[in-house]
């Protein structure tokens, strides 16, 4: 919450934690958010609601997203979806009894060049044919993608354990940082004249040596050399955001 | 100064645009919708509310716009004006985008409009019909949602006709600072709601059914018991609370249906509070006094009883009571308590017939939960708009949420939209000081000596506030300030907070705002209805000459206040006590007293719309007209007068309670001189000095349909414009001549604003007829016998006041009022009798670690009055040595507690 001006600005990287805690949102987390931040439940509950990738109900231990958007769609989406439909005996947007995997149809992933394309668990996998995903479902049950695909509701597996707080003078941040428009350059505020605040070049793990604070109790970095693949270069520094599952492909 | 001036220069700046070819001046950063309708042009608009921030949710308000890339379609609700703009609102390309926005907003609306409550005065079947294409291309299925749910106890919404506006979320978070109804969902599936299980409970959640451009928001005690066609309105001000919020009065079938807001510019922006908006049931309640009532002996002859008789007997025998009192012991042994409920005029006719015809001096208005009548009627006093203005505010009074919520409105938007600094000075965190500066908590008791600590600086600690916090407060107050003034806590004597005045007064250029919340109590204390005061805001002294010419006597000395006649009347020494709508045994903060005081009173009369704890130990009951069944004017806390309207008759017999001051004052042999409420008003302007010059017919023109500050000599006057003409965004229908007596619409601000308004305007009656304007001027005679108008009230408050000292084993009490309590309005009210909470005590968490050592949550409280066993809770806000417990709950009442003659109260917390 000290990384934001606001706490209310924390809000969705807090949603997406108590995601990751519990498979879903549930109201009491949302009650608890509230609290935190010091904001209503019902404006948790909005924002909670609007976003495809907050859930409010259980989900399996995988979650198959299939884009049928247009370029997988022409590229046979809808057939995916009716496959794997008969190959989980489930209809999308339902989970399987077991628990092991909720199938949803959602809209463009931003893997156009792999269409069609699905994502589990927020990894992409792409282009896949009926035989790929047959074979999907057989690895992930059998846990053999366990490197490449985390729990369902890890956004990132890189733990940020230092980072910039919002009190940095960044230029134009005097007073309510809200009130102003924030030029963020290139993500340290380096606008012309103003003196840029200084950029720790220190790896995580050598700032917990230093001994500095982790931001969260106990959270160790986690450093999983296949995660790092995974995500871009935005997703190895920034932690959690709402955007940071827009990463490389990861077949 | 300089700052003010620049306002002033941009003020008179203009920015010249086009509307349709004609020339239109628009004010610097004006919205074209807002400068266009000023000039006439209608631009339709759902989402658009001229009192919250313009969001374009709904893009019915498109219009072509030139932009270096030619006219294009721009909403006008959303685009200040620029010089030489050019807006086109009626060319073929704005008709299609309405005609689609219009199609689209339907698609899934149920076009329920027979079944809607909404139907006739909706501003969707309104538009759709004036803007809309007639047909629409949809033959799909419409969305369904389960309809109507409760958003809270008093409002349900049927999603399925909610176009998705965003007013009512907006209201919630930027007015009512409540977001607990918040946009669901995304796209198709999006809906209005709360979280599961956290209702919509929020003091202002009538708001939205009143501004909500379709049937979605309902507010349960209106729906389906009437059509707008069939609705009759009247204006009239809000009497709730003392804050004076006008209203629409609306009925239908002689029962009240609703409240709307009028937009009121220096007063309540069109808001009102829950209370104020749905405690009409209770005039409607069955349960209403319509007949007189006697004690006599009952059937069996064992135990008397109210039974009902003529008023011949009733005013027969409440005048033997009063001249048998009066003639056996004096003028003294009759008491009058009450009056904050009487209109001016009948607290004028009260006034008289107390001081002049029986003699007595003991008279109050307020239940010994105000302040001294003196003290409130010689402040240096501050508009509405002063205080929300000012380069500060201090906030030494109640919880302005719980007692006067529509300030509390005010207030918060000043702090937020102005970023205006408040200072509280509060026993307890209250429901602003989330949008307070800084809310010093001090100890109960020692606010004079916080008070003057914040004046003159502190190098120590003082009344348990830090050193540091007051100096910090202080800087806040370099520029001056506006201070709200009124009880911070009933268990903390009127005294402390008279002296803590005296010390802030001497901050300079300071002004004050009275928050008292009784319904018309500044305006009874301008007419005189308090010990050692005469109408007009003068003292007993100073008027005496003037008022016995007028009146032919006035008592020879000041009287008791109503902690003074409760003492007395204890000891036996009141003969007659007549109670003008008061409620003693439930509203004197010291009810032990008030229980002794009914007892030990020789006879008392009681005049009320109900029978309550007090009224039902009368010796004479006499019914009255309640609001909206009596006009007359009233007085709100900054000293605005306005018209009362009435639209329904009384219950039964009822009268208002100035008929029955002239029935009882010629019974007493002494005629009033008075036969109308013209008459009482006329003698009002012609008598008292703060009120010389508001005539009828200044009250009635419609360029004061805001009301008249009194005394108007301080520049607000009636040669100063109505500051409502000056308010921005109005958009208000030009002014219509007046001097002619014409009466002109409603003034709507936004027809769309306010739904419900200009359909009854167009369909009822016109909201007039309150009292026919006369244009004769009394304003200038005097009467001639006693001599120069006495001069008003210079404030004056004691300084030296010693609170009395901590003793460590007891915590001080903290008595508070919330919105609901057991308060007769509420309480007959169904729709708001079930909001009223259990009584819960709340200790700061390190005193209720210690009390709850024995374990449970339950505790005896008892002080030297008595004892209550209640729930206590833990809550920071309380500070450490303190303890608070609401005033007005149901069930445990602090009122128990407290020593009327005790500067604070202290009690002993145990197990029980």
């Amino acid at each position: 919450m000290a990384l934001y001006p606001r706490p209310r600005s924390a809000l969705i990287p807090v949603l997406h934690l108590a995601q990751e805690q519990d498979g879903y949102l549930t109201e009491d987390a949302m009650v608890h958010i509230g609290e935190l931040l010091d904001i209503t439940a019902a404006e948790v509950y909005g924002t909670a609601s609007f976003y495809d990738m907050f859930f409010r109900e259980p989900v399996g231990r995988h979650l198959i997203s299939i884009c049928t958007n247009v370029a997988c769609m022409i590229n046979g989406a809808y057939e995916l979806v009716d496959h794997a439909e008969k190959t989980l005996g489930i209809k999308a947007d339902t989970t399987t009894a077991d628990g092991e995997f909720t199938l949803e149809e959602f809209e463009c992933l931003a893997l156009c060049d792999k269409a069609p394309c699905l994502t589990v668990n927020w990894r992409f996998f792409g282009p896949v044919t009926n035989q790929d995903f047959d074979r999907l479902v057989d690895d992930l049950r059998a846990g053999r993608l366990a490197d490449v695909v985390p729990p369902h509701g890890t956004l990132c597996r890189v733990r940020r354990t230092v980072g910039l707080p919002a009190q940095v003078p960044f230029p134009g941040r005097e007073g309510d940082p809200m009130k102003k428009p924030v030029r963020d350059g290139d993500g340290v505020g380096a606008a012309a004249g103003a003196p840029a605040p200084p950029v720790d070049k220190r790896t995580p793990g050598e700032r917990v040596a230093e001994g500095q604070q982790p931001a969260r109790e106990g959270a160790v970095p986690q450093v999983d050399e296949s995660a790092a693949q995974i995500l871009g270069p935005e997703g190895t520094d920034t932690g959690p955001t709402a955007g940071g599952s827009r990463a490389g492909g990861g077949t | 100064m300089t700052d003010q001036k620049t306002e002033q220069e941009q003020e008179k700046e203009t920015v010249s645009i086009v509307v349709d070819g004609k020339p239109v001046e628009a004010k610097p950063g004006e919205l074209v919708i807002a400068a266009a309708e000023r000039q006439g042009v209608y631009i339709p608009r759902f989402c658009y509310h001229p009192r919250m921030r313009p969001v374009a949710m709904c893009r019915m308000c498109l219009v072509e716009i030139e932009t270096p890339k030619g006219f294009m379609l721009q909403p006008a609700c959303y685009i200040p004006v620029k010089p030489d703009m050019q807006v086109i609102t009626t060319s073929a390309k704005v008709k299609k985008a309405q005609d689609g926005v219009l199609e689209f907003l339907l698609i899934n609306h149920p076009l329920d409009c027979p079944v809607c409550d909404k139907g006739g005065e909706c501003p969707l079947q309104d538009q759709t019909l004036a803007y809309g294409p007639g047909e629409s291309r949809f033959v799909e299925e419409k969305r369904h949602f389960a309809k109507p749910i409760p958003l809270s106890a008093l409002v349900d919404i049927d999603r399925e006709r909610c176009i998705q506006c965003d007013r009512c979320t907006r209201f919630a978070e930027e007015v009512a600072g409540d977001p607990l109804i918040e946009f669901i969902g995304r796209a198709d599936e999006l809906e209005v709601n709360t979280f599961p299980d956290h209702p919509f409970a929020s003091y202002f959640s009538g708001n939205t059914v009143q501004i909500c451009p379709v049937g979605a928001l309902l507010a349960r005690p209106y729906r389906f018991k009437a059509r707008p066609w069939d609705l009759e309105q009247v204006e009239s001000t809000c009497t709730s609370c003392a804050f004076g919020c006008r209203v629409a009065v609306q009925s239908s079938s002689n029962a009240l249906t609703r409240y709307i807001g009028i937009d009121s510019d220096p007063v309540n922006h069109g808001w009102l509070c829950d209370m104020g908006r749905f405690d009409f049931e209770a005039v409607n309640s069955a349960d209403r006094l319509g007949k007189p009532l006697m004690r006599k002996p009952g059937a069996e002859g064992d135990e008397d009883e109210l039974v009902q008789v003529s008023w011949g007997e009733a005013l027969g025998a409440a005048a033997d009571e009063i001249e048998r009192a009066r003639s056996v012991h004096g003028p003294g042994a009759v008491a009058v308590i009450g009056g904050a409920r009487l209109p001016n005029e009948d607290a004028y006719a009260w006034a008289k017939l107390a001081k002049a015809v029986i003699g007595t001096d003991n008279v109050d208005a307020q239940l010994g939960d105000g302040l001294p009548a003196e003290l409130v009627l010689g402040l240096p006093r501050a508009s509405i708009d002063d205080a929300c203005s000012a380069p500060a505010v201090i906030l030494l009074g109640p919880d302005l949420k719980e007692e006067l919520p529509v300030l509390f409105l005010r207030l918060r938007g000043a702090a937020i939209n102005r970023d205006m600094p408040i200072v509280e000075l509060a026993p307890q965190r209250s429901g602003m000081s989330r949008y307070c500066r800084t809310t010093l908590a001090y100890r109960p008791g020692e606010a004079a000596a916080l008070a003057r600590a914040l004046v003159e600086g502190s190098e120590s600690d003082v009344a348990g506030v830090s050193a540091g916090a007051i100096a910090q407060a202080r800087e806040l107050l370099e520029e001056g300030a506006v201070v709200v003034l009124g009880r911070p806590s009933l268990a903390e004597s009127a005294e402390s907070i008279a002296a803590a005045a005296g010390a802030l007064a001497k901050l300079p250029g300071v002004r004050f705002l009275p928050a008292l919340r009784r319904a018309n109590v500044m305006g009874a204390l301008d007419m005189g209805m308090a010990p050692g005061v005469l109408p007009g805001r003068v003292g007993l002294a100073e008027g005496r000459d003037w008022f016995s010419g007028a009146w032919g006597a006035v008592p020879p000395s000041r009287g008791l206040d109503a902690a003074g006649i409760l003492a007395a009347a204890a000891e036996g020494r009141i003969q007659c006590l007549v109670l003008l709508g008061a409620d003693p045994v439930s509203d004197f903060p010291d009810r032990q007293l008030a229980r002794r005081a009914l007892a030990g009173a020789g006879s008392v009369v009681a005049l009320d719309t109900f029978l309550n704890p007090s009224s039902r130990h009368a010796t004479v009951v006499l019914p009255v007209a309640s609001y909206a069944e009596r006009s007359g004017t009233t007085t709100n806390i900054e000293g605005r007068i306005t018209r009362l309207g009435q639209k329904v008759v009384p219950p039964g017999v009822a009268r208002p309670d100035w008929m029955i001051a002239v029935e009882l004052g010629a019974r007493l042999g002494d005629d009033l001189g008075v036969e109308s409420l013209e008459d009482l008003w006329d003698e009002i302007e012609r008598l008292a000095p703060s009120h010389a010059g508001v005539t009828r017919a200044m009250l009635a023109d419609r360029r004061h349909r805001d009301g008249v500050v009194a005394p108007i000599a301080d520049g607000r006057g009636p040669d100063a414009p109505p500051s409502g003409a000056a308010a921005p965004d109005t958009g208000a229908s030009e002014t219509g001549t007046t001097e002619d007596g014409a009466i002109e619409e409603l003034k709507i601000i936004d027809p769309m604003g306010t739904p419900g308004l200009l359909a009854t305007a167009a369909q009822g009656v016109p909201a007039t007829g309150v009292a026919a304007a006369d244009p004769r001027d009394l304003g200038s005679a005097g009467h001639g016998d006693g001599g120069p108008r006495p001069p008003l009230l210079a404030f004056s408050a004691p300084t030296d006041y010693t609170p009395p000292g901590v003793d460590a084993y007891s915590l001080r009490l903290v008595a508070h009022r919330t919105l609901y309590g057991k308060a007769t309005l509420v309480q007959n009210a169904p729709s708001l009798a079930h909001l009223a909470a259990p009584a819960t005590a709340r200790a700061n968490p390190h005193d209720l670690e210690r009390l709850i050592a024995g374990g449970g949550s339950r505790l005896r409280v008892r002080s030297r009055r008595g004892a209550l066993v209640l729930e206590v809770v833990a809550d920071a806000g309380v500070p450490r040595g303190s303890i608070s417990i609401p005033f007005n709950a149901v069930g445990a009442d602090a009122g128990e507690l407290i020593d009327a003659t005790r500067p604070v109260a202290e009690v002993r917390v145990e197990t029980p």
